[in-house]
């Protein structure tokens, strides 16, 4: 327990930081924030404060970081459009489970509801995008509610938390002491194991014939990899991942049959229609995963591992729910579920896995025609990176390329703006995940469209010096947008063509060294000479125009009905 | 199908919640038909029971939605026949009316409800029991003039016990 005497609410707020183990933030100053600052700058040698370009940068970056490391990402901003800068990011944070502390100023308290200068009523607009929030206005609150806290941010199903806290409160002072939070009575964060559930799953798995594992970011986030992959080899079930799962075990796995999704694997998908039992892990059936409800998997018994009692049935109905934590519920179903052949079964994978190649990725990854590909850059990427770098894509065609040909031989290397689907997200995000995890090789895969929406963290790129190699894949369109318009617009692109600027002289101008690449030969030295820096880098690749990603289940159309061109 | 459905909430008794709660709603477009918020039978838990129209399975996703809230201690819905349930009603009248028109009084009587104020210029009528009996009597009153109405959000008990004691004692454990 940490004891102080007589400090300021700002002295205080920065205590709990540092008993909480946190020794980076991302964060922008302004008026009712400022105590807190000045407080921080007393503390520098302790807690580090990256100053971003924009407070929606301090939330990707934040969650950055909390993706990459385990950690809980914090940011600070100040009231009102600090304060509701944030709440993208935030949304963010709250639909893909990213632990996350957010800590907003306020006006003072006797001004609250007064219309005061940079007031905004940020409990009411961050309530339907928080897992918790809290409004401090009186100092003594700060210790027990900044450990509850951080006690919600990271446990059970992860999320962002914020605390707003007025002007006022920073400035009172008053005896501090901290005591960790270990529980709050009315949340219960880790559903209590059923034995009797794990009994039942395992005897409809047992009983499967054409079993089919798919996983979801519940892997990584309950820690349980390890525990993952021996269920995984042990029941010798092919496994498929969401856009959030990847990682968690490695692509070249043997059982890893790949991604299930709008843009996933043609197997996988087409074998969710043809399953006997459909085994989901810590996901939770995004319509991006499912497609059209009433047609997916309906042949197949459900067994769904989960946390979050309300994904259960919410989507798809689990013919047997197990809840609680993935690392201790798979280690009881690997007890209760033996090995077997499935060699039939694997073989329709290896089948449309060949339909695939052929059709599809042959093409994207050894392209014929004269314009680069999206593929080939990540083919690039994953053999100067050996498939241990963490790849942070942003939004659109580039991120469904950069998840299906990326390679991962490490957890948690897959960084991207999953549900919300935020573009801007990776380039901020992409400077949070080098700083939670400095000795690994950190990639941002990003769109044109996206780069242009948080752009200017390249000036916190630049005054960190953080390493991190940002690739943009440059088409001139808003691709995925232009693709869909192609496919189901009749082509009337509307507004989605875009006149860029010169990217390699912007980057030039942070003085981070830049390279442009337009033709294939120059490609592989130009990802060498990228990953053989050891400071930030920009690499931007023209890529062909109007290059579509496929596969692709129309939205509306079943799993089965994905289409290869 | 959708039908009535009584949502009891036990939460902390903390401000905002009821923002928290009601965003549920309005994200799935689902519109309260009544809200009331008070004490419960703890001390320092408040209950919330709301009333929707719904049908069962959305209902259900409604309440784990509810109860994955940090400050909910528990939600449950009941459907009409597991409940007791009343809801008040305020009827304001003119004093001349009671005075003058001797059917009135004859209205009170028949609907059992009570005057609970009366002065020279008004009178108010509180009448507590369903839905249609305080609409049974606003029809009745109406033809007389009725200077205000108002209705109270349902409350009920559930025919069942509820147990949030014994769980709060668990969760306290």
């Amino acid at each position: 327990m940490i004891k102080k005497e007589n400090i300021s609410g700002s002295e205080a707020l920065i205590h709990c930081l540092l008993a909480e183990g946190v020794d980076l933030i991302y964060g922008y100053p302004g008026g009712a924030i400022m105590p807190f600052y000045d407080e921080l700058y007393k503390f520098q040698d302790k807690l580090q404060h990256v100053l971003t370009r924009h407070e929606q940068g301090a939330t990707h970056a934040a969650q950055g970081f909390a993706r990459v490391s385990g950690k809980v990402g914090v940011c600070v901003a100040t009231s009102g459009p600090g304060a509701t800068n944030l709440v993208t990011g935030i949304a963010d944070a709250m639909i893909d489970s990213t632990p996350m502390v957010c800590i907003t100023g306020q006006v003072p308290s006797h001004l609250l509801g007064s219309d005061a200068f940079q007031e905004t009523d940020i409990i009411g607009i961050s309530t339907p995008v928080t897992k918790w929030n809290y409004q401090i206005t009186d100092v003594k609150e700060i210790p027990e509610i900044m450990a509850k806290a951080f006690y919600i941010a990271r446990s059970g199903r992860p999320g962002p938390v914020l605390i707003d806290i007025t002007k006022d409160a920073q400035f009172a002072t008053a005896d501090f002491e901290y005591k960790a939070c270990a529980s709050v009575r009315s949340y219960n964060p880790i559903p209590v194991v059923n034995p009797s559930e794990v009994d039942a799953a395992a005897a409809i798995i047992s009983n499967a014939k054409k079993p089919l594992i798919v996983w979801g970011q519940g892997v990584i986030l309950g820690k349980a990899e390890e525990e993952f992959k021996t269920f995984v080899e042990s029941s010798n079930i092919p496994a498929a991942w969401t856009i959030l799962g990847v990682s968690a075990l490695p692509t070249s796995h043997p059982l890893n049959v790949g991604m299930v999704g709008m843009h996933g694997n043609y197997g996988p998908n087409v074998l969710t229609n043809e399953c006997d039992v459909l085994i989901a892990i810590g996901m939770r059936f995004d319509d991006r995963v499912t497609g059209r409800l009433d047609s997916y998997a309906k042949q197949a018994k459900v067994v769904h591992l989960e946390i979050d009692p309300a994904e259960v049935n919410k989507n798809v109905a689990a013919d047997v729910a197990v809840l609680g934590d993935v690392k201790q519920t798979l280690p009881m179903l690997t007890q209760r579920v033996a090995s077997k052949p499935y060699t039939e079964w694997f073989k329709k994978f290896k089948a449309y896995d060949k339909i695939e190649f052929d059709k599809v990725i042959n093409n994207d990854l050894n392209p014929t025609k004269e314009g680069l590909s999206m593929a080939e850059v990540l083919k690039e990427i994953n053999r100067a990176s050996n498939s241990d770098a963490v790849v942070v894509s942003d939004v659109g065609q580039h991120q469904m390329i950069a998840c299906r040909y990326a390679t991962f031989n490490h957890s948690k290397s897959n960084i991207t703006s999953g549900g919300l689907g935020t573009m801007g997200f990776a380039l901020p995000a992409a400077l949070g995940a080098k700083m939670g995890a400095p000795d690994r090789e950190v990639v941002a895969i990003i769109g044109d469209g996206g780069f242009q929406m948080t752009i200017q963290e390249l000036g916190t790129i630049f005054q960190t010096q953080a390493a991190v190699k940002v690739v943009v894949l440059n088409n001139d369109f808003l691709g995925m947008v232009r693709q869909w318009q192609q496919l189901f617009f009749d082509k009337r692109y509307a507004s989605t063509e875009m006149v860029n600027p010169d990217f390699v002289k912007i980057a030039e101008g942070y003085f981070i060294d830049a390279k442009r690449v337009t033709k294939r030969e120059e490609l592989g030295k130009a990802v060498d000479e990228m990953m053989a820096s050891d400071k930030p880098y920009f690499l931007e690749v023209c890529v062909e125009k109007e290059d579509n990603v496929f596969p692709m289940i129309p939205s509306g159309a079943s799993v089965s009905e994905i289409r290869l061109s | 199908m959708e039908t009535n459905y009584t949502i009891s909430i036990y939460t902390e008794n903390s401000v905002g919640l009821l923002n928290r709660v009601s965003a549920i709603f309005q994200r799935r477009h689902i519109n309260i038909v009544s809200i009331t918020s008070s004490a419960s039978e703890i001390d320092d838990v408040s209950r919330f029971v709301i009333v929707v129209s719904m049908t069962e399975e959305a209902v259900k996703k409604v309440v784990g939605q509810i109860e994955k809230q940090v400050e909910v201690i528990k939600a449950f819905y009941h459907s009409d026949e597991e409940t007791i349930f009343q809801e008040s009603a305020l009827y304001k009248v003119a004093s001349k009316s009671l005075f003058e028109e001797r059917h009135i009084q004859n209205i009170i009587k028949k609907s059992h409800a009570n005057i609970v104020t009366v002065n020279t210029d008004f009178f108010v009528i509180e009448k507590t029991g369903f839905r249609h009996e305080t609409e049974q009597l606003y029809d009745d009153l109406a033809p007389y003039g009725l200077l205000q109405f108002v209705r109270s959000g349902r409350i009920s008990v559930t025919k069942s016990p509820m147990n949030i004691k014994a769980l709060l004692n668990k969760l306290n454990d």
